[in-house]
């Protein structure tokens, strides 16, 4: 090979980068953080009202925070750490290498985020990205109306003019943690005469607004990640608008394409222990140490087989967005497989777990915290589109099949 | 290293297809098959292979190949499989010229590599003995007898196995079937006395034999790497050529799911083009996804196995348990959704689903590697 100088001069910088980051997590990052959080009230989501759950959380969020590890491929201007795509990735492979859980989780992160870098202007980046970099807002996602789910386009939410304001009236539902968020981006109608593609707007308020209230819903897991979420006459400035008045869709497609890809990632899970091995825990195992239940193994391995395939997709899509070589629809592939294989790992959990995983309230099942994670994976393949929309998306958008 | 072709490994591809899509369409397979070709492939084609540096891809450059990886033969591999190109590229190119180059001694590699790069000598491996792949219950014995070894037992689906000119034979010099201890791999030349040729005629009409060796003598150089201790150059000749295969099967599935969506564009029932139907768009999405997967699992496991084929093990059997199921889904898929034309002979895609189900077969199916992932992870 001729030009082989190019990659071995770059993958010498990456390999200091990869040192240092190693060195620096190892050095940074509590022991009590190198595991995944044990239940959601051990995740921090920041926000106005945001509480640390323990000392060692505040400091692994603070020290990520300095270093714009928050946000790692974000401009440093807006907070974040200013890596390219090859040292967030390496940043991404150290810290699973050690078990390092996410400093901060947020929708500003996954979701706002990437829409406003492409769409917003220079105030609105300024004024937004730093304060979800830092972790001071918390953001949740008004997009489904009680009848616009899948058929998201045709929502009825409607924003009137007035002088420098809109006016908004409606109601969003399945508003995640729309009862602790600060602002919420959501997705309103502008041009009721206009096709229901056309009518659209992305705005964004303050949750605190007059006119603003939520309700949780309670789920067949027992929790109320959820909300309804009601606007009675919303006054939100005209300048909170995001990209341009009625072409808010195209925010909204931008953005989905990021949640579904966040979605998707839960299928994904390279540290921990192997399912088999904790299967093994309960089901036991036989003299040459195998899983005492010939078809569950089967089951896990074959599980694993697909669970490895996916981890090696979401890298080389990763890749191929980087050469320019990504089809924008490929996020609705991943979010489809992704969903469905990790409601297959509940399934497994469930089955392996057997009596023992069937526990609602007790200390000893952690307040029964298997099966109502098992019972929140099935929303995982209706929220953010579901499986059904994405394979129609595939078809058309990728296989270019014919039909409406 | 990212999991997309260099310019270099895309410009490979190009040239690979554009051969063989030209010199190997699929008829090239039916011509072969329905003439009863006594080869069974074109000696013309294998020449031009090796002219292109082909042949000896994964040779050092110092034995006259290409000094290429893994990668880069899984690229070929793939095209190989899009046209169902019956080639020993397979046999001698990837899994022969893999062993000697990693198991060989220097008198082994001077002999044979070089032949093998300018295409003049055809090698394969004979492993399988039982109805499935199971390389660790090898128990075709090899007995030392004064300075050599006496071979005998019985070997299946010994691919080229018929047209070779040499065999490197999995034996058993010490301890019982199912020991990973006491394996041995001979290179032994098929016109040796004693040595049976069966030309086994298989249902991808590619080629394949069935050997007996009968008291066959070799002598003590005939040894390729240590006696007793060759399962270690056993497992990694196979898992390149298990990527291989995977690879063949990643360009066959996606082939047949090419054509059959291309199908779904044409073909009207109910006035309507049958790819309007949402039970068909639906199924055709999941295939498409399922091969995108496989994809990215194979290409992992061959950059795997360029790293250290030692340690590629698990990222190979991902990829080929995904590959065989992958291309058994997209070949039915494929025959269904063509309707009865699927069923025909004339039509093409019944050669895609035959070559599938070998492809499947050799070197360990889905379940095999399945189970060799549940053993690595220890459950």
């Amino acid at each position: 090979m001729t030009d082989s100088k190019a990659p071995d001069s770059e993958s010498t910088e990456l390999e200091t980068f990869r040192n240092e980051t190693r060195a620096w997590l190892e050095a940074n990052c509590p022991p009590e953080m190198r595991k995944p959080a044990a239940s959601d009230a051990d995740v921090f989501w920041g926000g106005r009202n945001a509480k640390f759950s323990s000392e060692p959380q505040r400091v692994w969020f603070e020290r990520m925070r300095d270093k714009g590890w928050t946000v790692p491929d974000w401009p440093k201007e807006f907070g974040g750490g200013g890596l390219s795509a090859a040292e967030h990735k390496v940043l991404r492979s150290e810290m699973a290498k050690i078990g390092a859980r996410p400093p901060l989780s947020s929708f500003g992160i996954w979701m706002l985020g990437p829409a406003l870098l492409k769409y917003g202007n220079e105030a609105q980046k300024k004024e937004h990205l730093p304060k979800i970099a830092a972790g001071l807002i918390r953001w949740c996602q008004g997009y489904s109306e009680p009848n616009a789910g899948s058929d998201l386009a045709s929502l009825q939410t409607r924003a009137e003019s007035d002088g420098d304001d809109f006016v908004i009236t409606g109601q969003k539902i399945w508003t995640s943690y729309a009862n602790y968020a600060d602002w919420i981006f959501c997705l309103v109608r502008t041009d009721p005469a206009a096709k229901k593609h056309d009518g659209i707007s992305f705005i964004l308020f303050d949750m605190t607004s007059k006119g603003v209230s939520t309700k949780p819903i309670l789920l067949i897991s027992g929790y109320s990640p959820f909300c309804e979420t009601f606007f009675d006459n919303v006054r939100v400035p005209k300048s909170h608008v995001v990209g341009t008045v009625n072409r808010g869709w195209d925010v909204a497609k931008y953005l989905l394409q990021h949640e579904r890809a966040m979605i998707s990632g839960m299928g994904e899970r390279g540290v921990g222990r192997p399912l088999g091995q904790i299967a093994a825990d309960s089901v036991g195992t036989d003299a040459q140490g195998k899983l005492d239940d010939a078809m569950l193994r089967g089951q896990i391995a074959s599980f694993d087989v697909d669970e490895a395939a996916l981890a090696a997709c979401a890298e080389r899509a990763v890749d191929l967005a980087k050469a320019g070589q990504a089809h924008p629809a490929f996020s609705s592939a991943m979010k489809y497989y992704g969903t469905e294989l990790n409601k297959r790992r509940y399934e497994i959990l469930m089955s392996a777990g057997g009596v023992d995983a069937l526990e609602w309230e007790s200390e000893r099942s952690r307040q029964g915290a298997r099966p109502r994670a098992w019972l929140r994976t099935k929303a995982n393949s209706i929220e953010g589109g579901t499986t059904e929309v994405m394979l129609g998306i595939v078809a058309k958008r990728i296989l270019d099949l014919p039909g409406a | 290293m990212a999991l997309v072709l260099t310019e270099e490994q895309s410009m490979l591809r190009d040239s690979a297809r554009g051969l063989i899509s030209d010199k190997a369409p699929v008829s090239h397979l039916r011509h072969l098959r329905d003439s009863k070709d006594p080869t069974g492939f074109s000696k013309e084609l294998w020449q031009s292979f090796a002219e292109m540096g082909f042949a000896g891809l994964l040779v050092p450059e110092e034995f006259g190949g290409s000094g290429l990886g893994c990668v880069e033969a899984g690229v070929v591999m793939e095209e190989i499989g899009r046209t169902l190109m019956p080639s020993p590229f397979l046999a001698t190119s990837v899994v022969a010229a893999s062993a000697l180059t990693h198991g060989g001694n220097a008198a082994q590699k001077s002999e044979h590599l070089p032949k093998i790069s300018n295409g003049s000598l055809l090698a394969t491996l004979a492993v399988d003995e039982g109805a499935k792949h199971r390389p660790l219950q090898t128990n075709l014995q090899a007995v030392r007898a004064g300075n050599g070894f006496k071979l005998s037992g019985a070997k299946a689906l010994v691919v080229d196995g018929h047209v070779a000119d040499l065999f490197i034979v999995a034996a058993r010099t010490a301890g019982a079937a199912g020991e990973r201890e006491g394996l041995t791999l001979f290179l032994v030349n098929p016109a040796a006395k004693g040595v049976a040729v069966e030309r086994t005629i298989m249902v991808d009409a590619h080629n394949a034999a069935r050997i007996e060796f009968n008291n066959v003598e070799v002598n003590a150089d005939s040894v390729l790497g240590e006696v007793d201790q060759g399962a270690s150059l056993l497992d990694g000749m196979l898992d390149i050529g298990r990527g291989a295969v995977a690879s063949e099967m990643v360009g066959l599935s996606e082939e047949v799911f090419g054509r059959t969506v291309e199908y779904l564009k044409q073909r009207k029932q109910f006035g309507k083009l049958i790819g309007e139907f949402q039970a068909l768009q639906h199924r055709a999405a999941e295939l498409y996804v399922d091969i995108e997967i496989t994809r990215a699992a194979v290409m992992k496991a061959m950059q795997a196995l360029d790293a250290d084929v030692a340690k590629a093990a698990s990222a190979v059997a991902v990829a080929k348990a995904r590959a065989g199921t992958t291309a058994t889904r997209a070949v039915q898929e494929g025959v269904q959704m063509h309707g009865g034309m699927g069923m025909t002979d004339q039509f093409d895609i019944g050669f895609f689903m035959k070559r599938a189900r070998v492809c499947e077969e050799l070197f360990g199916d889905a379940n095999y590697h399945a189970e060799q992932l549940a053993r690595a992870r220890g459950y």
